[in-house]
């Protein structure tokens, strides 16, 4: 897969999610079995600085989810 | 000037002991006599106070825990807080933390402390923490508009990056080391900044579940307490004899020289008992007086460093230095606090650093291979077993790893590890033991 398709598959995947709009590292992992996990983030990454996603970060954790979905400044989703 | 009602803030000032209730009032007056250009609300402090009082009033935190506060390009270094009654406390509506990198041990000149006093004075609270537990340079409170702006300054004027935060490595951390302490058994800051370069992206940018951190010891002492604080400590050790200047032994044991370098003066303990002060308390039984000579039995010392603290013009460190890496410590959360366990006993430490980079790159895809969100280095070691976390690191089970035998039974034979390996029939195993 290119990396476009890749992006597409994230940003496909994270809009069908009908209820959460915060998402683990793992979270995306798993959407790329294949994938070795630091190739994720590097992916993940990218599309942050491209503007495509948005880091949300309690200070302690960080959770990433797609660029102005959900609260911008609230508690974290606490579910695992 | 407002005239502030905080009485349950201001028991917190009674006493001895510093109070942070007085440092954040004193800041408050000088917010208001200032002549420099805020670019950040004058009375932040003073909402700050108030909205303290309001919590202890109502047994309520008002804080909201978490933003996307953030520099451009970094997923790391600003931690963002904005408060829930923004309407009523509107100079701390925002007030986001900003981590910086610090230099290693802590060596400024007075010229850049007073450039980033002035920085955070115009640009945020005037209120820092020199330093956070991380190790960080820690800038409280600013507002959204401004982190860019700080960050400009920051790298620009000060030459100064931001630190680590969230699911990052965390910005690495050292002892005084080399500069000053002659027990550093190896060059603490060298290796902390040339971690800290190497893993740069690392550092800005999440990478992990979780939050990873490293920090550098030279010696057992521990100063910057990397064996409690650090999923990977490095502290200092050495392999050969601890070097004995024996005249200076019996000094010591004259009184002409002061026990811990004169530390612990404060009350008359008598004269110094050398075999009460150090060959009785020496963990391992490993030393020995006759009178005239000291003996160490350097097979059986922990380098615990007692001996050497107490009689540093006698004893020092051996020749043949580097350090032991320990990993997987943590604060509670899960389970309860954990100290690193000890996983390589000696590696040397010499630039490039590439043996600890390689064995990091291991654990670092294991742990984001098999780790779950939010859990940390030490709590998949548990999970998975300290053999399977050997494995990963490619190092075999050593009696140094152990507290004692048969005390921690982590060590699982493979078959092929055996010499005519063996055979065990499963289903005959499992009808006398349930899963
Ligand atoms: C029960 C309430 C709170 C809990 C459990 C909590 C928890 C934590 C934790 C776990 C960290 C360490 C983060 C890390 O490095 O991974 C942290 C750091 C921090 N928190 Fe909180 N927090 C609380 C309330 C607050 C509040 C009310 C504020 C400010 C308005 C705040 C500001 C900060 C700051 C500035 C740091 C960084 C400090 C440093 O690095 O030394 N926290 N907090
Ligand atoms: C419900 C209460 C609290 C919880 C659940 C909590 C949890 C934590 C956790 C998980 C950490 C991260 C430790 C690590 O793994 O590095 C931490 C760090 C820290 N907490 Fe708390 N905390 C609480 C309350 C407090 C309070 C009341 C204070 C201070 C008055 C405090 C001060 C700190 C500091 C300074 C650190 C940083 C330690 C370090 O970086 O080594 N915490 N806390
Ligand atoms: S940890 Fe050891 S080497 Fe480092 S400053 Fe402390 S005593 Fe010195
Ligand atoms: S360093 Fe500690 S264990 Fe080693 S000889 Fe001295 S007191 Fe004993």
């Amino acid at each position: 897969m290119g990396a476009e398709e890749d992006k597409k598959l994230i940003i496909d995947t994270l809009k069908g999610k009908k209820t959460k709009t915060k998402f683990y590292l793992k979270d995306f992992n798993n959407m790329f079995p294949e994938r070795r996990p630091r190739e994720v983030s590097k992916l993940v990454n990218e599309m942050v600085a491209e503007g495509l996603l948005e880091y949300w970060s309690t200070g302690s954790t960080t959770m990433i989810g797609l660029k102005g979905a959900g609260i911008q400044h609230e508690t974290e989703d606490s579910d695992q | 000037m407002v005239k502030r009602k905080t009485p349950m803030l201001d028991e917190l000032e009674k006493g001895k002991w510093p109070s942070f209730v007085s440092d954040i009032k004193q800041e408050a007056e000088s917010r208001n006599e200032t002549d420099v250009d805020l670019q950040t609300p004058k009375e932040v402090c003073d909402d700050l106070l108030d909205l303290l009082e309001l919590s202890f009033k109502d047994r309520e935190g008002h804080w909201k825990h978490g933003g996307i506060a953030g520099v451009f390009g970094y997923g790391g270094g600003v931690i963002g807080r904005y408060c829930d009654r923004p309407e009523e406390f509107p100079a701390v509506k925002d007030f986001h933390t900003l981590r910086v990198n610090q230099p290693s041990s802590y060596f400024y000149r007075t010229e850049f402390l007073r450039k980033i006093c002035e920085l955070w004075e115009r640009r945020g609270s005037g209120l820092t923490n020199m330093h956070g537990s991380t190790g960080d340079i820690i800038l409280l409170g600013t507002t959204t508009p401004q982190i860019e702006e700080i960050f400009w300054e920051l790298t620009h004027n000060l030459k100064q990056d931001l630190g680590g935060s969230g699911s990052n490595l965390r910005t690495p951390n050292c002892c005084i080391g080399k500069s000053r302490c002659e027990f550093a058994c190896y060059d603490t800051q060298e290796a902390c900044r040339n971690l800290t370069m190497e893993f740069q992206d690392e550092l800005h940018r999440p990478s992990f579940g979780y939050k990873f951190k490293m920090k550098f010891d030279g010696c057992p002492n521990g100063c910057v307490a990397s064996i409690a604080r650090s999923d990977m400590s490095v502290i200092g050790t050495w392999k050969d004899d601890i070097r004995i200047d024996q005249e200076a032994v019996q000094a010591y044991v004259a009184g002409e020289f002061k026990p811990d370098g004169g530390g612990f003066a404060g009350r008359d303990w008598g004269p110094f008992d050398i075999v009460k002060e150090v060959i009785d308390l020496c963990p391992t039984h490993c030393m020995a007086w006759n009178g005239k000579k000291l003996g160490i039995n350097n097979r059986e010392c922990n380098r615990c460093m007692h001996c050497i603290n107490t009689m540093p013009r006698a004893l020092r460190i051996g020749k043949e230095t580097g350090a032991s890496i320990l990993f997987g410590a943590k604060a509670p959360i899960l389970e309860g606090a954990q100290l690193s366990t000890l996983t390589i006993p000696f590696m040397r430490m010499e630039e490039p650093f590439n043996e600890i980079k390689e064995l990091v790159g291991k654990i670092w895809d294991w742990w984001s291979e098999e780790g779950r969100s939010r859990e940390r280095l030490g709590e998949l070691m548990q999970r998975k077993g300290f053999a399977k976390f050997l494995d990963v690191c490619g190092v075999k089970a050593d009696p140094r790893m152990i507290k004692e035998p048969r005390s921690n039974p982590y060590i699982f034979w493979k078959e092929a590890d055996i010499p005519g390996g063996w055979e065990r029939d499963i289903k005959d195993f499992r009808k006398r033991h349930q899963k």
